[in-house]
Formats: structure tokens, C-alpha cells, sequence
């Protein structure tokens, strides 16, 4: 998997967990609760849907991973290519 | 400071029933005879017979309030902000800590758990999968919390769980708080989701009371020989309840009526079978209350819900409870909507009050063979009755486990 993938993959968990957000225009290196009304149940329902849809686990002491767009794919690459 | 003898009046009126979100629309449909029922695929059990509601649930929600929400609470938002609107009250002028929130329920948290449980079982039941919103959306005071956390009402908000008497309950408790000084204001009814949970059309079916009819819009059918049991439908109606004192104030309010008597009791005898003496009682609670007479009703509501046994019970009670009162009139709403189960209580208040105005009764439909043991003078069967005046309404709203609830509604009358 190529990062542009797991960009795409987590911007269509957050277009289904923000339904009333425009990601068109999101920033990768900028915290995704400065970009859009996110709290911490919202990213709670993003765990949980890497978890239902991919088998991705996020444990508890990584939550932090996945503050902006960048951060996400950083950690969630290796995660996803590990799966293979 | 408490005043008991404070005169509480319904000033709004939100709805949203399966032919109708307003109560124009659902007054001109029980009026021209039209009832709503369709089939619908119930998880496990194929199609069944449903009320369904269409209201626009993003007129006052956002679609993240949607997902994470439930239905009962969507239903309550859109009520409560339809009620308020037609009160032309402005609640940001108040102070918000005044207005209660009462919404009876007849259940509540079936429909979120088995989505739970059926989502889960697609991961061979690992409880990692379980929602974290189950529990917020399942606590009993869900219904009535969603709509506070939406208008941004922080006075009192509960749900009153009193099984299909439920709604009645919701205004009742209104009364009460409005008179003991509590809230200034307060929206009250109450509300269904119960079309989406499969356990409550299995346990009907199973107790041989989930009505079936090749048409279904024929399938809700008090009164009638052939009726065979209940159809099950969403709804709600919120009532804006208020002093008379306060709506007086507000040149451009409008008054609905008064409610001046309720009961509540219980049988204390069966879970499902009811009992018409203490029905009758009941009945006569709410009269004693209001210090009106039987003769004093114009037309009775009646909580009917085409089963077979149901129905009988309560043409018994309201036979002997009304044998003096020639007058009075009765009808019938599920005819029209289905059982409405929390919502029942308030939707069908609702759908009569317009009679003050227009003095017509509304029918019970369907009524193609009257069973002889429902007869009751003036039930008023598929075409609507005009009357020279209607004053007085009565609403019953019967529950499982013998809960029973009666509300009498005066027209407003500045001399009274």
C-alpha cells in the first residue's frame, strides 16, 4: 500500500464519521480537530471503523497518532503493510 | 412557588404520525379517511405491517447528530422544535433552566441493542466490535436528553416509562410540575421508535396480537369482528404546556384548551390482560378531578388497539363509566395510525383537539362488521360526525402491566 492509499482510507472513515464536513480542501500537517468539528468520541467511531473495516488495532497509548492527516498515515503504512 | 390550582394550558403542537407531520396534515387525513400502514422487512421476520413517519429529521439535526442519535431522539427533536415554533415561543429569550422536558415512552433501547448485538454477531460476537455510543443511546432518559442537548434546554428532562400509556404520562407530568412550581414551561408528549426493533413485532406475534390484512392500511381495525391484533408505528407529538398566566401575556399565543383533569392507576392484576374496572376507574379519577361529569364529555378518544380481547375491556369500561352521558361520543385513532405505542397517548389527544374549533369527530375506520361486544352509544364509525359544540375531550391510554391513564381537555374559554 502506497500512502496516497491509506490517506484515501482514512479520509472515507472521517467522510463517514463528519458527514456534514467538507474534506475537499483538509491539510495534511494540521491537526485534524483544528479542520473540523472532531472530539474525542469522533475518534473513538475512527478506531473503531480501522478496526471493523481493515482489522487495524490502535491501542489506547497511540490515539495521539492519529491527530492529523500526515500522522495518520505515518503510523497506520507500516500497520497496513504488516497485514500482508 | 407552588400553586395546585394553577390553570395549565397547551399552547403548541409538534407531530409527526405516518399520515402526517403537522397537525393540519394529520387532521385533514383522520378527517378524509386517510390511514398510512405499509409493510416493511423486519430483520428475521420478512415483511410486517408498519405506521412509518417521513418527517425531514435534517431540518433540525446534523447528519453527525444522526448517526451517533436514535430514532426516538430524532423524532422528540423534531417535535419539540415543531411545538415550540407553533407556541411561537422563543426560548433563547427565557431562562432555560425553566422549561422541563417530560416524553413518555413505552420502551426504550431495544432497537439500539439489537443493532448491537446483530452487528456484532457479523464478528463472531467479539464484544472489541460493541459501539461506544450504545450506552448514551440507550439510557432511558435518551428520547427526552437528545432534545435537551439540541434546543440547549437545561432545565429538567426525563422520560416516563408507563408502556402504551406513555405519552399521557409525558403531559401529565407536565401538569404536575408546571403546578408545583418547577419548570415555567414544558414540553411534553411522547415518542416511538418501536417499528425497528424486530423483538417487539416477534413478541406481538407470538402472543397472537400483530394485526395482519392483505390491505394494510384495513389492518388496524378496532372494533371490528374481524380485527386481529395490533399494528405497530412510530410517531411522537410534543405539546408546548404552559400557566395561563403566561400564555396570557403573549398576545399572540394560541390556546388550545385546558387541561383540567387526569388519572393514572394501575390494575394490579395481569402483564398484558386488561382490566375494565379499574379502566372505568380511572376514568372516573380524571372526571372527579376536573369536578365534570361523564354527561360534561363531548367525545372520548379511546385507547382501542384491535386486539380481540382489548378492545371488549375497554367498551365494558367506557359502557358503564358513560351509561349516563347520551352525549358523549367516541372514536378511535390507531384506526388511522397504528399503535403508536409512547407516542399513542399524545398523538391522539392531538388529532382531536382541532374539533374544538371545526366541533367534528373524527371516525374509527374499518369498522366493516362491529362486533356487538364493542358496541357503544355514538361511536362514531367511518365517516366523520359533526357536532353542535365540542367543550370537553377525553383521552384514554392504556399499558402493559396494567398501567392506565386518562387526560380530559377543555376547550379555553376567557370566563370559564
Amino acid at each position: 500500500m502506497e500512502k496516497s492509499d491509506i490517506r484515501k482510507i482514512v479520509i472515507d472513515i472521517i467522510a463517514e464519521i463528519a458527514p456534514d464536513e467538507d474534506l475537499s480542501n483538509l491539510k495534511d500537517d494540521v491537526r485534524l480537530r483544528d479542520q473540523l468539528e472532531l472530539d474525542s468520541m469522533d475518534f473513538l467511531d475512527i478506531v473503531m471503523e480501522l478496526r471493523k473495516q481493515h482489522n487495524i488495532e490502535v491501542p489506547e497509548a497511540d490515539y495521539p497518532h492519529l491527530e492529523s492527516l500526515q500522522s495518520c498515515v505515518d503510523y497506520l503504512l507500516p500497520k497496513f503493510n504488516a497485514k500482508k | 412557588m407552588a400553586n395546585l390550582m394553577d390553570r395549565i394550558v397547551i399552547t403548541g403542537v409538534g407531530l409527526t404520525a405516518p399520515n402526517g407531520n403537522s397537525l393540519a396534515e394529520f387532521r385533514k387525513n383522520l378527517l378524509s379517511g386517510c390511514a398510512n400502514i405499509q409493510r416493511i422487512d423486519m430483520r428475521y421476520m420478512g415483511l410486517v405491517l408498519a405506521g412509518v413517519c417521513t418527517f425531514s429529521a435534517t431540518d433540525y439535526q446534523s447528519k453527525k447528530e444522526l448517526r451517533t442519535g436514535t430514532r426516538a431522539g430524532s423524532i422528540g427533536i423534531y417535535c419539540a422544535h415543531k411545538a415550540l415554533e407553533d407556541s411561537k415561543i422563543d426560548i433563547d429569550a427565557m431562562d432555560k433552566s425553566r422549561i422541563g422536558i417530560y416524553v413518555g415512552i413505552t420502551e426504550h433501547g431495544n432497537v439500539e441493542t439489537e443493532n448491537e448485538v446483530y452487528q456484532i454477531s457479523k464478528f463472531g460476537y467479539d464484544t472489541r466490535f460493541w459501539n461506544h455510543h450504545h450506552n448514551p443511546r440507550t439510557v432511558a432518559n435518551n428520547p427526552a436528553g437528545e432534545v435537551s442537548i439540541n434546543l440547549g434546554i437545561t432545565g429538567p428532562h426525563y422520560t416516563l416509562g408507563g408502556a402504551c400509556a406513555g405519552g399521557n404520562l409525558g403531559l401529565i407530568q407536565g401538569v404536575q410540575m408546571l403546578r408545583l412550581g418547577e419548570v415555567d414551561m414544558a414540553l411534553v408528549g411522547g415518542v416511538s421508535e418501536s417499528i425497528h426493533t424486530f423483538g417487539i413485532f416477534a413478541g406481538f406475534k407470538n402472543q397472537g396480537a400483530l394485526a395482519e390484512h392483505a390491505d394494510p392500511n384495513k389492518a388496524s381495525r378496532p372494533f371490528d369482528k374481524a380485527r386481529n391484533g395490533i399494528v405497530i408505528s412510530e410517531g411522537g407529538c410534543f405539546f408546548t404546556l404552559e400557566r395561563l398566566e403566561s400564555a396570557l401575556a403573549r398576545p399572540n399565543a394560541k390556546i388550545y384548551g385546558e387541561v383540567v383533569g387526569y388519572g393514572i392507576n394501575s390494575d394490579a392484576e395481569s402483564a398484558v390482560l386488561p382490566c375494565s374496572q379499574r379502566q372505568k376507574e380511572c376514568v372516573d379519577l380524571a372526571l372527579n378531578k376536573a369536578g365534570i361529569k361523564p354527561s360534561d364529555i363531548d367525545i372520548v378518544n379511546t385507547h382501542a388497539t384491535s386486539t380481540i380481547l382489548g378492545d371488549i375491556k375497554e367498551c365494558q369500561a367506557l359502557r358503564e363509566a358513560f351509561k349516563d352521558a347520551p352525549n358523549t361520543h367516541f372514536n378511535n385513532t390507531k384506526s388511522f395510525i397504528g399503535h403508536a405505542m409512547g407516542a399513542a397517548g399524545s398523538l391522539e389527544l392531538a388529532g382531536n383537539l382541532p374539533a374544538f374549533e371545526d366541533h367534528i369527530v373524527h371516525p374509527t375506520i374499518n369498522v366493516e362488521d362491529l362486533d356487538p361486544e364493542c358496541a357503544l352509544n355514538n361511536l362514531v364509525i367511518n365517516k366523520p360526525k359533526l357536532l353542535t359544540k365540542v367543550d370537553t375531550i377525553l383521552n384514554n391510554s392504556f399499558g402493559m402491566l396494567g398501567i392506565n391513564s386518562v387526560v380530559i381537555v377543555r376547550r379555553y374559554e376567557a370566563k370559564i
